[in-house]
């Protein structure tokens, strides 16, 4: 029996459900110090003093002065310090960190910083500081327009959304010899060497990060985590001790990244058949205070923006924007949850205004092989927006339901999606991940950054090895994380892990295999001793891209989805509940098809929570919900039945045909359940869609 | 940043007596099921620091009845409300509300004394006493008083209660009429209310709203309304000037005042 | 003070502040990192274990409540429970963190739940990785009964 394709057992072993699995806070050592940081109480200003009104004897402080070279999170830009020298720019910034081997003293403690308040700008439409300006021009969009038999125009907005993984972020500093590890719950370790490396500069060249068990990433802990290493590094060079950094719920939510909030304007033209001939899509996204990730989230936003249409003529405006509001990041979806939930609602009303099925409007449009995107890039036969409709469609009793419903307070919506699976354009090719693979006595060794997250990356790996190299699944063993150790493979987002990391570690099999040249690993080692085969990924040739243009095969391939939301009003209350989601998603071909359900039930449940359920609400630029009991995810009796289907159309350049899954389940369950609400006679064009909002809302006539 | 435990103080009473003579002697704040003290603890808002534990005070967890009356002891949990029979004949919308309370590890925890204790407006339980015109139970070394629940709040998170006076039972006089109960939160379940109604359908109906004004509150002019036979939507518009209710985190006033209305409606098609 | 419990079924006897929290105990003084804090309020159920039984969150429980009391930590239910085994195989457990908790509230139903009545005793348990269904999956499996057929994996 191959193991790709089957649900064999996981490389995690039972130690999650133990307890015997070590996350960050599960760990001491010996002398060990925890850490605590002190962050702004104004969202805009300058510092003028920071007192510390107690005895420091026993603490180890560290401000700015403490940075040993550069004092800037290394990302896209260099412009966010670890901590703040003198200008604020957003709440709950780090100023100045102390460390004590007792926690409670470590609390206690009084720290008060004096500021000259400037006047803050929340509003990004008003912010006049642009992070990233792209257009993606195909056609006529203008000519198109003018031409067009109808335009239909709407603004959606998107909230922030938090992640919520249930381990809040932890890591721990050890000084150890010629060096420092940094143990810690982190998505990306080799993002937090790249940003330790620009902090600490050439005199402590030697870092490592092992990667913790990890409860909860989804984006959250690919990039905040470097800031808060730096910290607990800083605090272990000076103390020469290991440090720990745990944050609380509280600190966790209102210091770290959220989803960015959009606002998506569309204006299209469409011939009376239902042809949609133009396409002009303005994204604004707000980045909050310093650039992070925005520019690529922005990027991907854009990329989406135009749905999983054919149109000759598109124009797609996108900007990211300065606000004095804790930076927005990476987020499963990445920027394609906002666009897409825009252009899903956007089409339902096209159709309302055409007096066309909405389901017969999508069927018209959707992307068939050899259409091009808005990107210019021409689809291949991996493109399935026509199969993974018509099957949701037929499968949930679409049309009979719709009219079924009429009157009641039950409907259906449906969503058309599509997620570009791994980094954008020439990414996968810069980026240069690398695999390894390791001969152990008795089989191999995977040894790549790639963390397991809760996504099953061990497991997937491991089978997907185990059928390269032909040996048993048993007989692979899956290295824990440790930059030290393991070939950079990249960072764990994008929807990458599988399609990308995979890929490179099934030709590392295949090359091993011809290495043993028949041999079992255990008598190769045996009589040759070690073997140790590393690879780089090579993207397709056929990619061809114009950073500079937005034109070109934006992604190697695409997951699509079709999601249809069953929901039910409480006229009185205005709560709506999910009765059920279907969901129908192509991914290539399922590796581990309970993972790869897994996915998908968490991903909807997540992209239902962001439909319905989860504000954030910001005061003085501060999430002033920052609790879970007032920022709510869905429980499992807010949690409808999810009925997963999922079709299969392999992609060539994948491993055993697989895409990226991660983050398409996260594109549809909000427009969906938008467009369910419609027929209910509710015009919402802003999610989360909260009973306030519907009870304030305008009513369709 | 989470309170400093080495700096709290708890002192246990294994009786209600002892219990008592502590709260004379000195300024404690009781503590049951902690859930609430607990979360104050961990935000770091906790502001007393010497407590009382009163949580082994097994006297004080009985339910039953006191000729018609139903009398519920203090430390009654949600739990043992939603499995006991006699609250689940006399009293069934206390067992509604006490199964949307929180989770079942809150179930188990959480009292119905710590429920008024804490003095929340949105406290799931206290429309339903309120509409129930429950007696709230109170003892100090000095003695014992009675105070309906609709006396018993002063204020936003403020009672009637002396520093030495402990809760010990509330008592619940037969209720004719139909109940009714409906909590709307934030979400299915684990939810904070953002509006909550219990009503008594009798000849002069008894409505009690919860998290809509800075205590739980009855609308004696909605009541005497409808008592008076006017119709629901003469009532409703009686209720809308009736209340008062605000924006915070979880709602809107708007969307408070919409619902309270329609909930009132629902009210009187459901019980009539 | 000095506290006497029954721990995961062993006698203990311990020295703690009698408002520590349990969790803190548990996880400080005993050495059972097993229960975790996911939030401080009583909100997500990861820090989940029995008191005589009942299921309780312990980052809001003063530890002297559970003098005299025998505790049950997802360590008590040793290496092989089978809902333990349940719950890796249907991958009830993504990243693990919410499982120690989950698996707690669960020990607690009775032998022939409903589906209702899991959702219901596992309210008080926030997950964020898999929409529940696969919790549902392996709890259901574990009681001998059959999850609804759109459940079932394929």
């Amino acid at each position: 029996m191959s193991a790709v394709g089957n649900s064999v057992a996981r490389k995690d072993g039972i130690g999650k459900a133990t307890g015997a699995a070590r996350y960050a806070d599960d760990i001491t050592f010996p002398g060990m110090l925890h850490g605590r940081t002190i962050r702004s109480t104004i969202p805009c200003g300058r510092i003028r003093s920071v007192r510390l009104d107690f005895d420091t004897t026993g603490f180890t402080v560290v401000d700015h002065r403490d940075v040993p070279a550069r004092n800037a999170v290394d990302l896209i830009a260099q412009d966010q310090p670890f901590l703040v020298e003198q200008e604020i720019r957003h709440m709950a910034e780090p100023i100045l960190l102390l460390a004590h081997e007792n926690r409670e003293r470590l609390y206690a403690v009084p720290v008060e910083v004096e500021y000259d308040e400037g006047e803050p700008l929340f509003d990004p439409e008003k912010s006049q500081q642009v992070f990233k300006t792209i257009d993606i021009v195909k056609g006529d969009t203008s000519s198109a327009l003018a031409d067009a038999e109808l335009v239909v125009e709407g603004t959606y907005r998107t909230g922030h959304q938090e992640h919520v993984y249930i381990e809040p972020n932890g890591v721990i500093a050890v000084p150890e010899d010629g060096g420092i590890a940094i143990y810690g719950s982190v998505q990306c370790p080799f993002y937090v060497i790249k940003a330790l490396r620009c902090l600490l500069g050439d005199a402590h060249p030697n870092v490592r990060v092992i990667q913790t068990e990890t409860g909860g990433g989804f984006g959250g802990k690919e990039e905040y985590p470097s800031m808060i290493a730096g910290h607990a590094v800083m605090l272990a060079l000076k103390s020469g001790r290991p440090v720990k950094i745990i944050y609380d719920r509280a600190e966790d939510m209102v210091a770290t990244t959220k989803r960015h909030p959009a606002i998506v304007r569309h204006r299209t033209g469409v011939t009376r058949a239902g042809r949609i001939v133009a396409m002009d899509v303005d994204v604004l996204m707000d980045g909050g205070a310093y650039v992070t990730l925005s520019p690529t989230v922005l990027s991907r936003g854009c990329i989406h923006a135009a749905g999983p249409y054919r149109c000759d003529n598109v124009h797609i405006h996108g900007r990211t924007v300065f606000t004095n509001t804790p930076p927005n990041g990476a987020f499963r979806g990445f920027g394609a949850p906002q666009t897409e939930f825009a252009v899903e609602v956007h089409i339902d009303r096209i159709a309302e205004a055409l007096g066309m099925d909405a389901v017969e409007l999508r069927r018209r449009n959707a992307l068939r092989p050899g259409d091009t995107t808005a990107t210019g890039q021409t689809l291949r036969d991996d493109c399935s927006a026509l199969m993974v409709l018509e099957e949701a469609v037929r499968r949930t009793d679409f049309d009979r339901k719709r009219e079924e419903y009429k009157g009641s307070n039950r409907s259906v919506g449906l969503s058309l999606f599509y997620h570009g699976a791994g980094f954008t354009g020439a990414g996968e090719r810069n980026l240069k991940s690398k695999a390894r693979l390791e001969l152990t006595a008795g089989g191999v060794r995977i040894a790549v950054g790639s963390t397991e997250i809760g996504q099953g990356t061990r497991t997937m790996h491991a089978q997907i090895v185990t059928d390269a190299l032909g040996i048993p699944y048993e007989d692979v063993e899956v290295a824990q994380p440790d930059t030290s150790r393991v070939a950079d493979s990249g960072p764990t987002v994008a929807s990458r892990t599988c399609m990308v990391v995979g890929k490179i570690l099934e030709e590392c099999a295949h090359e091993m295999r011809d290495r043993l040249g028949g041999l079992s690993p255990a008598e190769y080692h045996s009589r040759h001793g070690p073997l140790t085969v590393e690879r780089m990924y090579e993207p397709p040739d056929w990619i061809e891209w114009d950073d500079a243009l937005y034109r070109g095969d934006a992604y190697a391939t695409y997951g699509w989805g079709c999601d249809v939301a069953e929901v039910e009003l409480d006229p009185d209350t205005f709560e709506v509940r999910p009765i059920r989601l279907t969901a129908v998603q192509e991914f290539g071909r399922p590796i581990h098809p309970a993972l790869a359900r897994g996915q998908i039930e968490g991903g909807t449940a997540q992209g239902l929570g962001y439909a319905l359920l989860e504000r954030v609400v910001m005061h003085n630029g501060a999430m002033a919900n920052g609790q879970l009991t007032n920022y709510t995810i869905p429980t499992t009796l807010d949690t409808p039945e999810i009925d997963v289907v999922m079709m299969e159309n392999p992609y060539p350049g994948g491993p055993f045909g697989a895409k990226g899954l991660g983050e398409l389940p996260m594109d549809g369950p909000a427009p969906a359940v938008v467009n369910a609400l419609r027929q209910l006679g509710f015009d919402v064009r802003e999610i989360p869609a909260t009973p306030e909002l519907l009870s304030a809302g305008s009513r369709l006539g | 940043m989470r309170t400093a435990i080495s700096e709290l103080d708890l002192r246990s009473a294994s009786s209600l007596t002892e219990a008592l003579a502590i709260l004379r002697d000195e300024a404690r704040t009781p503590i049951a099921g902690a859930t609430d003290v607990y979360v104050a603890l961990n935000f770091g808002t906790l502001k007393p620091k010497r407590f009382l534990d009163i949580w082994a005070l097994d006297e004080l967890r009985s339910i039953s009845l006191s000729g018609d009356t139903l009398v519920i002891g203090s430390l009654t949990t949600y739990t043992s409300l939603i499995q006991s029979p006699i609250v689940g004949e006399r009293l069934p919308m206390l067992v509604e509300a006490s199964r949307l309370v929180g989770g079942v590890q809150i179930q188990n925890r959480g009292t119905i004394g710590g429920n008024v204790a804490n003095a929340s407006p949105a406290g799931d339980a206290l429309p339903v006493l309120a509409a129930a015109d429950a007696v709230i139970v109170v003892r100090s070394d000095a003695g014992e008083r009675r105070v309906p629940i609709t006396q018993f709040y002063t204020g936003y998170r403020a009672t009637v209660m002396t520093p030495d006076e402990l809760i010990v039972a509330v008592e619940i006089a037969p209720v004719e009429g139909k109940q009714w109960f409906r909590k709307v939160g934030t979400r299915a379940a684990q939810a904070i209310s953002k509006v909550v109604v219990a009503g008594v359908r009798a000849p002069m109906p008894r409505i009690a709203f919860g998290s809509i004004a800075p205590t739980v509150v009855r609308v004696p002019e909605t009541e005497r309304a409808l008592g008076d036979g006017a119709t629901i939507d003469d009532a409703e518009g009686v209720l809308a000037r009736e209340i008062a209710p605000i924006d915070d985190i979880r709602s809107t006033a708007e969307y408070r005042r919409r619902v309270s209305m329609n909930l009132l409606r629902r009210f009187w098609a459901e019980t009539g | 003070m000095t506290l006497r419990f029954v721990l995961n079924g062993a006698k203990t006897e311990l020295d703690a502040h009698p408002m520590a929290r349990l969790l803190d105990v548990l996880r400080e003084e005993c050495a059972l990192t097993g229960s975790k804090e996911g939030c401080g309020e009583g909100e997500c159920g990861a820090c989940t274990v029995l008191v005589n039984g009942e299921p309780v969150c312990s980052c809001i429980i003063p530890v002297a409540h559970v003098e005299g009391a025998a505790v049950l930590t997802i360590e008590g239910l040793g290496g092989d429970h089978p809902l333990q085994h349940h719950f890796m195989n249907e991958v009830g457990a993504q990243c693990g963190i919410c499982t120690p908790g989950m698996i707690m509230a669960a020990m607690a139903l009775g032998p022939a739940p409903t589906l209702e009545d899991v959702k219901t005793a596992l309210a008080g348990n926030l997950c964020r990785c898999t929409g529940y269904a696969a919790i549902y999956r392996a709890v259901m499996k574990w009681r001998g009964l059959e999850a609804p057929p759109s459940m079932v994996a394929e």
